[in-house]
């Protein structure tokens, strides 16, 4: 039967396709269609391109290994994926207002955005604070603040994820002392932190330490985590900012595994059990215009993970092989020009990721590319989500474009060139020396260039932006941080240090120094300094003084 | 602009440059590396003033960690309590004119202090890798006052051997598992160290890579004293105290032997003679009459119908015919 | 010989989203410039040091965090300070339309938004540096 398709396509493609395409007014739109991360698109797809590719080896069955078609055997029949809008801004009372709205609306995850200086380890009344107070997100201080940002919310039904990385061991930290002061045990506690440093140094931008001990901090949060918080994610391996910084989608998964890979070789160097923890490990991806390539980038990733897991690393727990994964929709693909028509490409990148079998996400409000999200924006993103879960049908049966030619070959297109990536990165000596002679960061800088260039000679249409184009006022209601934040944050950090036992800080700083400097899991006496109410900028230049801070290479 | 109050101008510049003034210093360094209106007379201004910096060449091969290296050998001489120049050189494009120049990312920290001056330089088409504003550039900070001037390049095509031509001592810097073992181990290269170092000691193949730079050098090196290899870990200062040791040890020596007078020389008759060059392919000119000439006679060179000795000759009479050079 | 325009581009702040800054380097390198990049969360006082060094034409700063109203205008002052008032300054990043006149009224002399290309930032600077 394959020879005869083989036969007819060739037919098809001699007799039919060329004959219309030498004729003037069927000519094609353009000389080469390609898609978003250069992998060449044919005029048509057919079992040909499947040819010796077995069912079973390639796509297999949900919550089996490969998983091409989801981590769970019934994916959105069971449930749909957690909804998890990104929040926060302000002051923690802000924020916890904004939860408290979202809770209440149906969605049933939190995500924290926390502001720039607790991102990077400093408190609000830093001098590099300034301006920057409650911008993108709440300012964490001290654990007083994080008990006003989480007060009347259950952490016993909500699971919370928090976009911290540098400082994340902090950040937990206080999560577990919240539960605590909340009677609920840190057993209990359900939620993720994405404690991935190597994509900071490699695309975002918020490191403190050097990689070497920010390595330390995420085996040692790996290890307490195991048998204190064992139904926490202790890391989101994130390709999403990686995308944003203008890599291509098959960039995306090749350096997000990478980073996977090294995580995972640290760990088990560090003397951890590759079944111990790799069942916590979790995924963060984006998801971009390119519609079709996207899902097959879902798809792609997940059996290239199951492989590298079993293959490379003697995984045995299935739970260890499976790629669980937070989408957000594409922050950069957003325009400020004609804001309303980002809910439409907000809508399409969210089918993909539903589509490609998400088991969170976060949908981007239109306003984004202009400011922080009003509330109004939120609820359409989040009606959004519920549309496609409630209404669009696609929900209904697992994994439903499994099989088309086009996509499965780009799944393997994907994954063929992931893999070449990863292989060569292996070459240089892992991520983490990729990451330090700037390799990576020169791949997605170069692809960056070339995308902006694409859009500026007007090869590559971006709606609204370079063509469509019509005549704007400036939009009106965005949403805004009062630089008064800032002053009542360091008005906080005052009475927090005049009421709490400075003796006792300073014995549990002490007690964290000593440890950095050791080798001793670095978790309890970061938990115990946050219990005294050291700020969080206090515990943070403890190690900032025993680490040292990592410099960034040029360009 | 009156002649007069141009050189009223260059004098305000030279002398505020001359004082310290980092806004001076900068700005005289623009002049003289564009070779804007007022150069030469700037130039002989404060020549005078140079030939006390020692002027400090760094080049390797890129990925190296120069500029991290370069960063902490200015914080040690500051505490050793020098003043600090540094030039940190980056290709220009060739086809574009322009280029980013990003080694400062990493000495950003030194912006507050007023006893370190970094001024990043493209090469700027200049063949040999560095720009002759380079060597002017050296001479700047030198009749500032800065006590020492590190030149960083990256060490690809001609640079390196370029950069002993301005440099009173060169440090060949190198680091294990770049691909090939040793980079630098290419004829003429390894001529021009006075000390070697082995950057990212903390690889493996460190020790490797400095055993075979020490077994090259002892197979032959031009100087009567054999150039050390010394070990760092740029990023963590370790060595870093031991090669500013080595250097200024190397120096001494360099200067008690007048080798290093020696060197100042073949560096001012390199400048000289480029500029004699230069003078007299401008008194030619490349239009008119004397520009068509001279283009004709390359036409023939290329067709056989001259050879290049004949036709040097033509140009240079047709040079002496036009008036005392 | 012909004078080359150099341009300092710098990301004060404490944000980490580069691509908008290392883009329009390129950009301007393509445009023949010479582009000194200096990296992330830089303060205003390094972004004038390194500029007064360098003796750049142009100032080019980008920042998304929202923190411009407070950052953009000390740059200019202490450029000011320093007397170095005849360098250009612009700047560019997630910055709202209604922040703008006010910027501009401290002394930054355009604001590029999200979509401007690049094309058009390399033509602003080589029309209004102020030192020919």
């Amino acid at each position: 039967m394959k020879d005869r398709i083989k036969e007819t396509t060739g037919r098809w493609y001699k007799e039919v396709y060329e004959k219309s395409v030498a004729d003037p007014r069927r000519k094609e739109r353009r000389e080469n269609f390609e898609s978003g991360s250069g992998i060449p698109i044919k005029p048509l797809y057919t079992p040909v391109d499947l040819e010796g590719k077995d069912y079973e080896e390639q796509l297999g069955f949900p919550g089996e290994f490969p998983f091409t078609r989801g981590v769970q055997p019934t994916m959105y029949r069971g449930r749909f994926w957690t909804m998890r809008q990104y929040a926060g801004f302000a002051s923690a009372e802000e924020s916890n207002k904004r939860y408290k709205m979202l809770l209440g609306s149906g969605q049933t995850g939190l995500s924290v955005a926390f502001d720039l200086p607790t991102q990077i380890g400093y408190d609000s009344d830093n001098e590099l604070s300034a301006g920057e107070v409650g911008k993108v997100g709440v300012a964490i201080d001290s654990l007083a603040d994080m008990e006003t940002l989480f007060d009347g919310i259950p952490l016993d039904k909500v699971s919370t994820s928090m976009t911290i990385n540098a400082p994340a061991a902090v950040l937990l930290a206080m999560y577990i002392a919240v539960g605590e002061k909340h009677g609920v045990s840190s057993k209990e506690l359900d939620g993720t932190i994405q404690n991935d440093l190597l994509k900071e140094y490699a695309a975002r931008g918020t490191y403190i330490y050097p990689p070497q001990p920010s390595m330390r901090l995420i085996t040692d949060i790996f290890a307490y985590c195991k048998d204190n918080v064992p139904k926490w994610n202790t890391i989101s391996i994130s390709g999403y900012h990686i995308r944003e910084a203008g890599s291509t989608a098959v960039q995306e998964v090749a350096f997000t595994l990478a980073d996977g890979i090294a995580y995972v070789e640290a760990a088990i160097k560090a003397g951890l059990d590759v079944d111990d923890f790799a069942p916590r490990l979790s995924f963060f991806f984006n998801s971009h215009n390119d519609f079709l390539e996207e899902i097959a980038k879902f798809r792609a990733a997940r059996r290239l993970w199951a492989k590298i897991m079993k293959d490379r690393f003697g995984a045995k727990n299935p739970r260890s092989l499976m790629l669980r994964f937070h989408t957000q929709t594409g922050g950069c693909t957003l325009t400020a020009q004609q804001p309303d028509n980002n809910v439409v490409r907000v809508t399409l990148q969210a089918l993909a990721a539903v589509l490609g079998g998400t088991q969170s996400l976060h949908t981007n409000s239109r306003d984004e590319a202009l400011a922080l999200p009003t509330e109004d924006s939120v609820r359409i993103a989040l009606r959004t989500q519920q549309i496609i879960a409630y209404e669009s049908g696609v929900c209904d049966t697992v994994d439903p474009l499994a099989g088309s030619y086009y996509l499965e070959s780009l799944c393997d297109k994907i994954e063929e060139q992931a893999a070449d990536y990863i292989k060569r990165i292996d070459e240089i000596g892992g991520a983490v020396r990729a990451i330090e002679q700037g390799f990576i960061q020169r791949e997605i800088e170069d692809s960056a260039y070339k995308y902006q260039m694409s859009i500026e000679s007007g090869d590559r249409t971006v709606v609204g932006l370079n063509k469509f184009q019509i005549k704007e006022t400036a939009p009106k209601g965005l949403l805004k941080v009062d630089e008064a934040v800032g002053r009542a944050q360091c008005e906080k950090i005052k009475a927090v240090k005049a009421r709490r036992d400075n003796a006792a800080v300073k014995a549990a700083l002490k007690d964290l120094e000593t440890a950095a400097k050791g080798t001793d899991n670095l978790m309890p006496p970061i938990l115990a300094a946050v219990k005294q109410y050291a700020t969080l900028g206090e515990i943070c230049d403890v190690m900032r003084d025993v680490f040292g801070e990592y410099k960034p290479t040029g360009m | 602009m009156s002649q007069s109050d141009r050189a009223e101008k260059v004098r305000h510049l030279v002398d505020g440059a001359v004082a310290g003034d980092v806004r001076s210093v900068s700005r005289l360094i623009s002049l003289v590396e564009n070779e804007a209106s007022g150069y030469e007379e700037a130039y002989s201004m404060f020549y005078g003033r140079t030939g006390k910096a020692k002027v400090i060449g760094i080049t390797g091969p890129p990925g190296g960690g120069k500029s991290t290296l370069v960063d902490k050998l200015a914080s040690k001489l500051r505490q050793l309590g020098n003043r600090v120049g540094v030039i940190a050189v980056d290709p220009t494009s060739p086809f574009t004119g322009g280029a980013v120049l990003g080694d400062r990312v990493r000495m950003q920290r030194h912006n507050a202090d007023p006893g370190v001056f970094i001024r990043s330089m493209g090469t700027r088409g200049h063949l040999g890798g560095l720009s002759r504003g380079t060597a002017a550039a050296v001479d700047v900070l030198d009749a500032a006052g800065y006590d020492y001037v590190l030149v960083e390049t990256v060490g690809v095509g001609q640079s390196e051997i370029e950069i002993s031509s301005l440099s009173d001592l060169v440090v060949l810097l190198n680091v294990p598992g770049l691909g090939d073992e040793i980079q630098i181990i290419k004829a003429g290269i390894m001529e021009i160290g006075d000390v070697f170092v082995v950057n990212k000691m903390d690889r493996p193949g460190a020790d490797r890579t400095k055993a075979e730079l020490e077994y090259a050098l002892d197979l032959g090196h031009e100087l009567p004293r054999r150039p050390k290899v010394l070990m760092t870990n740029a990023e963590t200062s370790e060595g870093v105290a031991e090669l500013v040791a080595e250097i200024d040890d190397y120096y001494g020596w360099l200067r008690d032997s007048g080798i290093l007078e020696k060197r100042r020389a073949k560096h001012a008759e390199l400048v000289v003679t480029r500029m004699l060059a230069d003078r007299l392919m401008k008194r030619l000119g490349s239009e008119g009459e004397d520009g068509e000439l001279a283009g004709e006679l390359y036409v023939c060179v290329s067709r056989r119908l001259l050879t290049p000795y004949e036709a040097a000759e033509r140009i240079f009479k047709r040079i002496i015919e036009k008036g005392a050079i | 010989m012909d004078r080359k325009i150099r341009v300092l581009v710098a990301k004060p702040g404490l944000d980490g989203h580069d691509r908008g800054a290392k883009v329009v380097a390129r950009a301007l390198r393509d445009a023949g410039m010479e582009v000194i990049y200096t990296g992330l969360r830089q303060t205003p006082e390094q972004i004038v040091s390194a500029a007064i060094q360098e003796d750049v034409d142009c100032v080019a700063l980008s920042i998304l965090s929202g923190a411009h109203n407070h950052l953009f205008p000390k740059v200019v002052d202490l450029l000011k300070e320093k007397g170095a008032d005849d360098v250009l300054v612009v700047g560019g990043g997630v910055i709202p339309d209604e922040d703008i006149p006010g910027l501009v009224a401290k002394g930054v002399a355009a604001v590029f938004t999200p979509g401007t290309p690049t094309t058009k930032t390399a033509e602003y600077i080589r029309e209004n540096i102020k030192r020919k």
